[in-house]
């Protein structure tokens, strides 16, 4: 099916990316934190919808379930209970808003650096319509990427183990 | 079809209710009050809706419909019965099947908390703020531990992620509650917990919280927010039958249909099998509604220790157990 020279594919990626960086750019404008956290979570759809797209089913509902099924439903939780308004907004200083934009124009740099060289790379990615099953993508995991995944785990066990320290020491410190 | 079911639930938890207190229940609107839900929804209808002055509008009238929208699509998976074939084409009796069911379920489920959420803080009452933070809590705390022991049913129900492969694995006749009746019970309580019911309907303890996340709430705005619990109920009682109970498998399926002379794809299958899930489903929501007249509620604290203390550790048990009898059961060929 083509419509004004694109094929559906390509009209659906258009939609998708023009909401997704709408959706992106509404939680940074936006006023109310809470506004902006469930703009956020809008993005993270937007996101999950790209990954379909690219037939990585798994990858996508795992976005869901945990970007923001399970990792915004704790930012919520904060923001709503600090409740916080337009009125308590912190007033920045000159300097540190320049800063904050040059280290944001530096980043911005980095990443259109990083993405010109996705071209050389695109061909080998585009791989068969059942790349993104979780079958395919447990087999590679398991015998190809074997020990990256081993570490992962460790790193993981790591920062686990480091919330729980934390979270312990404060509630020692408060008994004292 | 679940909105029917779900009217239909208010009214069998009234009859169920009254039955364990030795009472009538509803019996005035129509044959045996069968008319009641009709009743009160249109009485919802005709209320008088009031939106709090001070609400967020756009959020306090979004949350409503998210947490219904959530609700319903979660049911989209269950694969009411065996395929049905006309000529050369199959129909398949399931409104679609996505390979990776099981997560999307789970997806499907956390992202319903924002209905709550949402709905609680756009209220801007510190009653609903209070009971959407419980049940928002809640909800994460179980679904770890419902998680875990989705992973162990996975692992020895044969691997797939798909719910309709789930559910036609067990056509052998032994159901996966053999296999796996610790995690059943897990499942079962994280269940409970997951859709609010009693005894773990903390988030709209009366005495404490006046209605929980849905005090502003009125009209039909309020009557979906019910509803969709109803609707959360249905489909979890689906979801352990073809989980943990085999669906529209039922004890000697294949030689009664063998002495009939009937295959797969013939109507009556179809049908007889839409008859077993669709019973074990019921007997479900009966055991939701006696657990809820029966069991007081519990203590937040209470709720928080069972999660965390005694249901994620049971389930790591039992996914380590699993595992273990899954790898005797490859090298001994069991």
């Amino acid at each position: 099916m083509n419509l004004l020279g694109y094929s559906l594919h390509q009209w659906v990626f258009g939609v998708l990316s023009f909401i997704t960086i709408v959706f992106a750019l509404m939680v940074v404008f936006s006023r109310n934190p809470v506004n902006s956290v469930l703009y956020l979570v809008l993005t993270f759809f937007g996101i999950a919808g790209h990954y379909l797209l690219l037939n990585a089913q798994f990858l996508a509902i795992v976005h869901i379930a945990v970007y923001a099924g399970a990792i915004m439903v704790l930012f919520l939780f904060v923001i709503m209970l600090m409740n916080l308004n337009a009125d308590d907004e912190p007033q920045k200083t000159m300097s540190s808003k320049i800063i904050a934009g040059v280290l944001g124009g530096l980043l911005l740099f980095v990443i259109v650096g990083v993405l010109r060289q996705t071209a050389q790379i695109l061909p080998q990615t585009q791989g068969a319509a059942d790349i993104g099953l979780v079958k395919t993508l447990g087999m590679v995991l398991f015998n190809e990427f074997l020990f990256p995944f081993e570490i992962i785990s460790i790193l993981l066990l790591a920062a686990l183990v480091g919330a729980i320290m934390i979270g312990k020491r404060e509630t020692t410190e408060s008994k004292l | 079809m679940s909105l029917g079911i779900a009217a239909y639930s208010t009214w069998w938890e009234r009859k169920f209710a009254a039955l364990l207190q030795d009472r009538w229940g509803p019996s005035r609107a129509g044959w045996f009050g069968l008319l009641q839900p009709v009743a009160d929804g249109g009485k919802m209808l005709f209320k008088e809706e009031i939106i709090p002055n001070v609400a967020n509008k756009f959020l306090f009238v979004l949350a409503p419909a998210l947490f219904i929208i959530t609700a319903i699509v979660a049911g989209v998976l269950i694969p009411w019965a065996p395929g049905l074939k006309a000529g050369s084409h199959w129909y398949v009796l399931q409104v679609t099947d996505v390979n990776v069911g099981v997560l999307f379920l789970l997806g499907v489920t956390s992202v319903g908390v924002y209905g709550i959420m949402i709905g609680g803080w756009a209220s801007n009452n510190k009653y609903s703020l209070l009971g959407a933070l419980r049940a928002s809590a809640q909800m994460i705390s179980y679904e770890l531990a419902m998680g875990i022991a989705l992973i162990a049913l996975i692992i020895s129900s044969g691997g797939s992620l798909s719910f309709s492969e789930i559910v036609a694995g067990q056509n052998e006749g032994v159901a996966n509650i053999v296999w796996q009746p610790l995690g059943f019970i897990i499942f079962f309580i994280c269940a409970l917990a997951e859709t609010n019911r009693a005894p773990f309907d903390l988030a709209e303890c009366e005495t404490e919280l006046v209605g929980g996340y849905h005090t502003e709430y009125s009209s039909f705005k309020l009557g979906l927010f019910l509803f969709a619990e109803y609707i959360n109920m249905f489909v979890s009682s689906a979801v352990m039958a073809g989980f943990y109970f085999g669906g529209y498998n039922f004890p000697f399926a294949q030689e009664f249909y063998a002495a009939m002379g009937w295959h797969y794809g013939d109507w009556q299958i179809s049908l007889i099998g839409f008859g077993a899930y669709f019973t074990k489903t019921l007997i479900f929501i009966t055991l939701f509604m006696w657990i809820r007249w029966s069991i007081p509620r519990f203590r937040y604290d209470q709720l928080m220790n069972l999660g965390w203390r005694t249901l994620l550790p049971l389930s790591l048990l039992n996914l380590a157990l699993t595992v273990g009898i899954e790898y005797l059961r490859g090298h001994l060929h069991l």
